[in-house]
């Protein structure tokens, strides 16, 4: 069940001739039996995002709305929230490209809840972890001060698009396989084992793929591309997917 | 599904509006992978009626002649066009065919594994499905 509480405030903290409607979800595991949504009219310019619009929230409305949110520039990945239907981040989200007189939050599908917009990471950081996100090579290889790596720029340009994910977890919201399969690998984690695949410095491609050849592994992808039409740094992880299937199919070598 | 979990569910998993014709096509492979099932089920008990002669043969293939059975064997048509059209796409695809190549990305970061050779590939299958169902329908409906 829905409750909607509603709070205009004809006081509003700055002069502008636009504003919204914001509907925030609350909802405390801990409390609440069900969500329910608080609405709030905001002003905002051309410029405003909506995790502007949230921290106005906060200052002025409502300081209890549970929001993660650091670097305000796409970069650390935490503010990312179900913006009007679809993941977003809501720093890089500006109200005025939503197109709508409404914009609704809530928190990312297919992570638990810790607190209305805040929601738990430990099974992303978890599945991160599981693919041995770091390069793997020979210990005595590691141990020499004098030793270099060596990459041509095509060598680099066969990773460095994957190397761009923040883990914000966008994608893993998205994918239609995470909505029903707890025990997915998910997006985010099957392109970052692209990533150290595809990395010419790297010798730990069968370990990967046996980790990610599996029946709740790579092969629950059924490339919906969801995952890359939501990723805010062009991570595009269900190409990343493909190829790496393409490992296991034998079209790559 | 558990309000812990936070999942979005079949639900979600089947709502095919909000991420373009790439996931709409994922639905519709979905859909059309059902039915064909479920056709092919239902194929296998019309077939087992052979079991009771001629007569109880002919009864159940009267079946497939009347409006309600031409209709269904026209969707059967469409699903089973879509499916298998859509399939070698999905399967080139899986290969890692014709999704693109890793490259640095430039904003606004269109995703290139979304790329028009899918899109085509996903406009082809639902174009030649419904050319197949409307060619079942005058073959059916025409005699």
């Amino acid at each position: 069940m829905t409750q909607v509480s509603r709070i205009t405030d004809e006081q509003t903290p700055t002069s502008t001739s636009s504003t919204i409607l914001l509907r925030i979800s609350k909802f405390n595991p801990e409390h609440d039996d069900s969500g329910r949504f608080m609405e709030f009219t905001i002003p905002y310019e051309k410029w405003t995002t909506v995790l502007e619009a949230i921290l106005d929230v906060k200052k002025h409305f409502d300081h209890s709305v549970a929001v993660r949110y650091s670097c305000r520039q796409a970069t650390c990945g935490s503010c990312g929230m179900i913006i009007n239907g679809k993941p977003r981040l809501a720093c890089f989200t500006k109200i005025s490209e939503l197109n709508s007189n409404v914009v609704t939050v809530e928190p990312m599908n297919n992570f638990p809840i810790i607190r209305d917009l805040a929601v738990k990471f430990e099974r992303l950081f978890n599945t991160h972890q599981k693919i041995k996100p770091y390069l793997i090579r020979d210990d005595s290889e590691l141990e020499s001060d004098e030793k270099e790596f060596l990459q041509s720029p095509e060598e680099v340009e066969q990773y460095i698009q994957f190397a761009n994910c923040i883990k914000c977890g966008l994608c893993n919201s998205a994918c239609p396989t995470m909505a029903t399969d707890s025990s997915f690998v998910g997006p985010q984690a099957l392109a970052q084992a692209y990533r150290y695949v595809a990395d010419s410095r790297d010798k730990g491609k069968d370990s990967r793929l046996k980790i990610i050849d599996d029946s709740h592994g790579i092969w629950r992808c059924h490339f919906a591309g969801s995952c890359s039409q939501v990723c805010p740094k062009g991570v595009d992880p269900a190409m990343g997917i493909q190829l790496l299937r393409g490992y296991l199919l034998g079209f790559r070598g | 599904m558990t309000q812990d979990e936070h999942k979005e569910g079949i639900k979600g998993m089947v709502n095919p509006s909000r991420y373009g014709i790439e996931r709409f096509a994922y639905w519709l492979m979905r859909l059309t992978g059902l039915g064909l099932l479920a056709y092919f089920i239902g194929h296998i008990y019309e077939t087992s009626n052979i079991l009771r002669g001629q007569v109880g043969w002919n009864e159940f293939l009267e079946l497939t002649q009347t409006t309600e059975g031409h209709a269904i064997l026209a969707i059967v048509i469409a699903m089973c066009v879509f499916h298998t059209v859509n399939g070698v796409r999905v399967m080139l695809g899986h290969g890692g065919i014709g999704v693109g190549k890793p490259a640095r990305p430039d904003y606004p970061y269109e995703p290139a594994s979304q790329n028009y050779r899918h899109k085509i590939g996903i406009y082809s299958a639902i174009v030649l499905a419904a050319i197949a169902m409307m060619y079942g329908l005058a073959v059916m409906f025409g005699e």
